[in-house]
């Protein structure tokens, strides 16, 4: 049986057949709540390790809430988060999980890499600079190895020659390439992208994107919250539809953006589907 | 060729008169009114004694500006911190020590003797020399302050870098030394400058303690050699001195600051 498996399994998620026990990212009926508003509601998640599931979903649906708990930006306030089988920000009590020291959970959020739709870069700091800032101050990695590192990983999306430039005189869609550099410098297991190309316009998404593509190509683990149905379909493993705080619908992109079942995926599929043509959705 | 007339402006015209006419008349005035020694005044201006004095109004304002942003940006912290009780106790010192005139807390300061005859083992009236009064009653009062203006240059940072900090692995103290803060020293500078200004002109107040300032220096000559205002004058020279050096120096710092590196608001 696993033999006939290996024609369609793509290389990366080999690994799976062999240790198939542990997932790199699951949720088990996460809560979420912003005072009275119940933002995640019960939520399930499976992600294997060189997989990339990418969330789809309206403005307000939680897409950027569950990406935020997954690496205990936010506190979640019922269930378990698992990254690479420990629990993210949390020790196991029984009954209950007990939030952990920050030192543990600087430890934990340095094996994740985050981009967000912003970039974020530091602006006081050099494109270079701000790659090895967290290997260098963080890891405690020598500068000069940190250097050697985050050069390869500039060259790798295409941004070589603007080492020294400060982030305000970069365009957005190369802000977004060094952000993605940023994080990979820290070598992490699993990368988070919370619409990484929605502040972007459509001709620099793409620069940004392919990059995106390079690396789950090369086996990351990635989670990705975006509106580009292109990527879905051409990279994503696995897609989820969010809605209301929970998970409508799953399973593999094609079959879900051809074939969705439930009215509410089939309705958001349908709005998006005509946004795409015309002007782009919002800033969310 | 036709010739491009701009708009006449009596208004500034008239308006510049008065103003050279108020400044001749205050010349004359103080020409006349009093007669002030030319030659003694000089001498007095950069006479050992008035230089000690400066000297101490220099490290009295600079010690009490050191201990003004420690306790500024601790108290900033814990104002922004998601406990209540740390909240509480900053909002209280701020409130506290705003609230209350510096010649007021100065002179609590400088006769603590009378509220503690001790502190922990030691006398309160070795231990709180004048000297050290002063720099306590100075540095507390700037500590509330700076509390207000690095909360609000902390504030002015976006959120988003705190969350990619964080994100990469920094402790929040981490986040907050090599990321926040240097950005928001660009919101800091400007009126950390003016409260340093004001601070130098405070220092003044310690005369009352007999701290050992300028003014103090002044007010101690003036009886053996009966020129007060003389000395009065010297001091508000080297008063105003002290504050252009730091207005040069903190125009320096704003441009500095507002150029080149600073990223996304920053013009070409
Ligand atoms: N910090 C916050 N405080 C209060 N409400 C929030 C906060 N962040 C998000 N929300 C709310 O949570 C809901 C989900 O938001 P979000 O996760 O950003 O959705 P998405 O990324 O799918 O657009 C929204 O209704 C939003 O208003
Ligand atoms: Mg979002």
């Amino acid at each position: 049986m696993a033999a006939a498996a290996w024609g369609f399994m793509p290389v990366r998620n080999v690994a799976r057949l062999f240790v198939p026990a542990m997932p790199m990212v699951r949720a088990e009926d996460v809560h979420k709540r912003y005072g009275r508003l119940e933002v995640l509601k019960g939520l399930h998640l499976e992600v294997a390790a060189g997989e990339v599931l990418c969330i789809i979903g309206t403005c307000g649906s939680g897409k950027s809430t569950l990406l935020r708990c997954i690496n205990h930006l936010e506190r979640i306030d019922g269930g378990r988060l698992y990254v690479d089988g420990e629990l993210m920000g949390y020790r196991e009590g029984g009954d209950c999980i007990y939030e952990i020291r920050q030192r543990d959970l600087c430890r934990q959020r340095a094996g994740v890499g985050m981009v967000f739709e912003r970039s974020n870069l530091f602006p006081h700091l050099t494109v270079l600079e701000n790659v090895i800032e967290a290997p260098v101050h963080v890891k405690h990695e020598p500068k000069a190895a940190a250097i050697e590192h985050a050069r390869a990983l500039l060259k790798r999306v295409g941004l070589l020659d603007r080492l020294d430039a400060y982030p305000g005189r970069l365009s957005g869609g190369q802000q977004q390439r060094v952000a993605i550099a940023r994080a990979l410098a820290m070598r992490p297991k699993l990368m988070l992208f919370d619409e990484p190309t929605s502040a972007l316009d459509p001709e620099v998404a793409g620069e940004v994107l392919s990059v995106m593509r390079g690396l789950a190509h090369e086996g990351m683990t990635m989670i990705v919250a975006t509106h580009e149905m292109a990527f879905v379909r051409d990279v994503g493993d696995e897609v989820v539809f969010m809605d209301g705080g929970v998970i409508v619908e799953s399973g593999n992109p094609r079959d879900v953006l051809l074939h969705p079942q439930h009215e509410r995926t089939k309705a958001f599929l349908q709005v998006g589907a005509s946004l795409a043509d015309g002007s782009r959705s919002g800033p969310c | 060729m036709v010739r491009a007339i701009p708009l006449r402006r009596p208004w500034l015209w008239l308006g510049s008169a008065v103003v050279v006419a108020l400044a001749v008349v205050l010349a004359v005035a103080i020409y006349r009114g009093h007669d002030i020694h030319g030659a003694a005044t000089a001498q007095l201006q950069f006479g050992p004694a008035m230089l000690r004095g400066l000297q101490i109004t220099i490290v009295l304002a600079v010690l009490s500006e050191i201990i003004g942003i420690a306790l500024g940006i601790l108290l900033a912290v814990m104002r922004l911190s998601p406990g209540t009780v740390l909240r509480l106790g900053s909002g209280f010192y701020v409130w506290l020590f705003r609230g209350t005139p510096l010649l007021v807390q100065i002179l609590i300061w400088g006769n603590l003797a009378l509220l503690f005859e001790y502190i922990g083992p030691f006398k309160t009236t070795t231990l709180m020399t004048p000297f050290v009064a002063s720099v306590v009653a100075l540095g507390l009062n700037e500590g509330a302050y700076m509390a207000e203006i690095m909360r609000a240059g902390i504030v002015a940072v976006d959120r988003g870098q705190l969350d990619a900090s964080l994100a990469l692995g920094m402790s929040s103290a981490l986040a907050l030394r090599r990321i926040v803060l240097p950005q928001a020293l660009r919101a800091i500078v400007s009126p950390a400058g003016n409260q340093f200004i004001s601070l130098l002109k405070a220092t003044s107040l310690v005369s009352v303690i007999a701290g050992g300032d300028l003014l103090t220096v002044a007010e101690n000559i003036s009886p053996a050699n009966l020129r007060s205002i003389e000395l009065t004058l010297v001091a508000a020279l080297w008063y105003l001195v002290l504050t252009t050096v730091t207005s040069v120096g903190q125009y320096f710092m704003e441009r500095r600051l507002g150029r080149g590196g600073m990223g996304i608001h920053a013009g070409p």
